[in-house]
Order: structure tokens, then sequence, then C-alpha cells
């Protein structure tokens, strides 16, 4: 009963999100704000994850090849569909759950416990307008570092296979051009969509929602952080059976 | 005027507003007083919109908050400027974007107009040297100073101040109680003050409502309170040793 109480919630704070506009010359500074804090300012993050991940995928597959008949273009060809398929989407938008998601948790909890947000709403203000929807703008730009992730994850996967001498460069390539279905980077992108409105709106429902002080900012921005992973997890099952299924 | 008929609250089956009726008056500084638990922070937020009343009407100068609808709700929020217990200003703000916040949301004035507005009311709370500073580098009182720059600069018909004084030294308490007492008779604005302060309750209380277990035990001037035979009320307010002898001197010198 709690749990729907809570998505009945969550769903209500979606449609006021929408309702009454900030002022657009108030409102751009704000989204351009947040695309820096929450795009911009994930990208060191991501690109770092992102490489090791490529070149641990490009590793763990050659470390499993041992049958002399499969061939070595297999490291690049697993490591182009494990990094656009999941790693890219699925495993940065978890990343992405814990940095900016608890980033914006603690962010508006403490503007709830500070009576921040009791002070936007006295003077007339869409609190929720106006600090929800920046984010879930800024967050519409998440596909960019998802194909920005792709590139990198796969890179490091070149960089790991070549230089770890598990395969040649001209096998790598060619397992990265096998077989190549453009479907696959338009399902990664619509993922990473969905991903990027729950990433702005699962932790903002925590945080505006929370209850107590500073201790409470704390454990709202580790719930916010659990409840988005599961939620990402929960839709990544459901769109992979929807688009790929 | 912000009349007040029967409002009710209550919490889990826990009542903490048992039907309180009454009246705040234009130009004056209204008061609610109570001891903690009493329910005076819900009632002012009760007045403010913040919490919704379980029944009872809050009009404001004839227009019943609960039959305004969303955007006459909002509309009417823009008429009413408030003080918060721990000022709540904006913090990524300087306290000058925090004062000219509103006038960025809600007017079509321009960046010259908006800035000649916001140093007049900064100054008029005498904060000169501090605009470009953010609230962590200001001391609690200027932020409190602050807060009330905020919350005059849309010029409002209706001030609310959740404990103005509280963590300020004696001498900025009643600086701060002196300067919303003149920005009340200097606007003519409807004025409400939750505190607990008992100097400010003997200052600046034009009309004291006094609260106790969620009902309204007593209401007068801050002349009444000295005359009051109202045992609550007295317990409360003349609860030190001080303000027994000060209720003395008054009633012997009025002898």
């Amino acid at each position: 009963m709690k749990y729907l109480s809570s998505i009945g919630s969550y769903a209500i704070m979606v449609r006021d999100v929408f309702r009454k506009p900030t002022k657009w010359t108030i409102m751009k500074s704000l989204i351009l704000k947040e695309i820096d804090e929450l795009i911009y300012g994930s990208m060191g993050i991501i690109i770092f994850i992102s490489f090791f991940i490529g070149g641990v995928v490009a590793i763990q597959t050659a470390l499993n090849i041992s049958n002399p008949l499969i061939p070595r273009n297999l490291i690049g060809f697993a490591t182009r569909q494990s990094v656009i398929l999941e790693f890219a989407p699925t495993f940065t938008s978890i990343i992405m759950a814990g940095k900016v998601g608890s980033y914006i948790t603690s962010s508006i909890g403490t503007m709830r416990v500070t009576e921040q947000i009791d002070a936007l709403e006295v003077m007339g203000v869409n609190s929720l307008n106006y600090l929800v929807f920046p984010k879930i703008v800024a967050m519409m730009f998440y596909p960019f570092v998802v194909a920005i992730a792709m590139y990198i994850g796969i890179f490091g996967g070149w960089i790991a296979g070549v230089f770890g001498g598990f395969s040649s460069s001209a096998d790598f390539v060619e397992g990265l051009q096998l077989d190549f279905i453009p479907f696959h980077v338009t399902y990664s992108f619509i993922k990473s969509i969905v991903f990027a409105f729950i990433i702005a709106t699962v932790p903002s429902y925590h945080g505006y929602f929370m209850k107590g002080g500073a201790l409470e900012v704390g454990k709202a921005a580790t719930v916010s952080f659990v409840w988005t992973s599961v939620v990402i997890i929960i839709l990544n099952y459901i769109l992979t059976q929807l688009m790929l299924g | 005027m912000i009349e007040v008929k029967d409002l009710r609250k209550s919490f889990d089956d826990t009542p903490v507003l048992k039907g309180i009726s009454t009246t705040f008056e234009k130009g004056k500084t209204n008061l609610i007083i109570g001891q903690s638990g009493s329910g005076k922070t819900v009632f002012i937020k009760c007045l403010l919109g913040l919490i919704t009343p379980d029944s009872g009407t809050i009009s404001y100068e004839g227009r019943v908050y609960s039959e305004l609808g969303l955007e006459g709700q909002r509309n009417l929020r823009q008429e009413m400027g408030m003080v918060f217990q721990g000022s709540a200003l904006f913090d990524s703000m300087t306290v000058e974007g925090n004062v000219m916040f509103p006038l960025e949301m809600f007017t079509k004035q321009s960046p010259s107009e908006m800035q000649d507005r916001v140093d007049f009311v900064l100054e008029r709370v005498n904060l000169i040297d501090a605009h470009k500073k953010y609230p962590a580098e200001i001391s609690g009182g200027m932020q409190k100073r602050v807060a009330i720059a905020r919350a005059i600069v849309m010029n409002p018909k209706y001030l609310f101040c959740d404990e103005p004084n509280s963590g300020l030294d004696p001498r900025t308490a009643i600086i701060i109680d002196n300067l919303i007492q003149e920005i009340t008779r200097e606007y003519n604005i409807t004025t409400v003050v939750n505190t607990h302060d008992m100097n400010s309750v003997m200052e600046i209380g034009e009309k004291i409502v006094f609260l106790q277990h969620g009902i309204k035990e007593w209401e007068g001037s801050h002349r009444d309170i000295f005359k009051t035979d109202n045992q609550a009320v007295s317990n409360f307010v003349y609860s030190s040793e001080l303000f027994k002898k000060v209720r003395q001197m008054y009633l012997e010198e009025r002898d």
C-alpha cells in the first residue's frame, strides 16, 4: 500500500512539474546551469569508466576464446555488442544514478530542510517546475553522454585487445564492422532517454518529499539511489523485451 | 485584514488546531504566541497556504483562500511576504540575487529598475555593503534582514514572520522587531509574527493571539497582557522573575 501511494505521489509530482511554467528568461539560465552540472560535470567519470569497461570486456572475451576455430574478430564484435547494447546505456545510467541522482536528492532535500522550497511556494512559484523541470531538460542531453561512452568503451576495448596482444588491429576492426545492426544504436538511445527521465525525476521525488533534518537528507540520497537503480533495471528488461524481443 | 473562522487541522488523527477564530488587523503587528507544540507553526503555515486545513476558512480582505483555485491561490501568495525562522535564503544566490528573485520572477521591470528597488529595500533594512555576499558569508542578524528585504521587495499586503528573533542576540532581536513594526506602519500591511520572545510581546504586540493546545486561549494587546487575569497567559508570559517585576511596576505605575 505504501509503495502504491508513493507511485501515485510520484505521478502527481511529474504532472505538477509541467504546470505553471517559470518565466523563460529564468528557466533558460537554470537549464544551462543544470546541463553544466549534470551532463558536463559527469563527463570525466563516464569517460574514465567506459574506457576501462570496454577494455575489460575485450580482455574477458579474448581469454574465453580457447577454441582455435573461433575467429579472433569475435573480440571486436563482442566488445561492440556489449558496449552498445548494455554497458553504455545501462551501466552508465547506474553510475549516473549514483553521481547525479544523489546530487539531485541532496540539493533538493537540503532546500526542503532549510525551508527554501516553502519560500518558493509562498512567493507563488511552482517549486516543482522551478527545481525539477530544468533537470529533466538537461538530462535529455544524456544520449550524447551515452554516445561518447560507446566510442570511448570501444576505443578502450581496441587498446586492451591490440596492445594486450589478444587481437590484431585489423581483426578487432573487422569484428566491430561485422553484422552491425544500426537499430541497436537507436535502441540504446531510446533506453538512455527513458533512463535520463528516471534519473532526473526519481531522485527529485525523494528530495522534494523528504522529511526531517540533515541526517535524513543523507538517508534520502541513499534510498533514492537504490530506487533509481531498481527502476532502471526493471525498465531495461521491459524495453529490451519490447524492442529486441 | 485576515479573518480566520473555526480553523481545524489534524495530523494522523491528532488534532493540532481545534477551531481557531480570530482576525489580524491591517497596519498592525499581530503576534501569535504560545508554548512549543501549541500549534503556532501549523497555524501560520495554514495562513500561508503551505498546509491545507481540514475545515474552517481564511479570508484575505474577503477573499476566501480555499475558494480561489490553484491559480488564484498562487496569485494571492504573490501578495504575501514571509520571513522564515531560518531565513530560508537561497544559498546559491548572493544577497542581491535573493532580494531580486521575486522581481525577476513576477515583474517586467528593466534590470536598472530592479536594481534600484533592490538597493532601496536593502538600504531600508540597513544593509549597505552586503549586496555581493552569499548568505553563508553574513551573520544571522544580517540574514534575517535580507529575508525581510526579500519579503517586502514586492510591496506585499501581508507579511508573515516565523520566530524572526530566534538565534539572535537581544540587541539584534530588538532591531529586527523595530524594523518589522516600522515596515508594518510605513506600508500599512497586515503583519503576523509567530514568536516566543517576550520582549517582542511587550514591545511590538499590537494584537496578540495566545494559543494553547491548539485553542485560542486569549487575545488582546500588549497593554491588555499586563492586566489580564487569564492564568494560562500569565503563566506563559510571566514565567520569568524579570517579567513578573515588569508587570508589577506597570500595574503600580497605573495605580
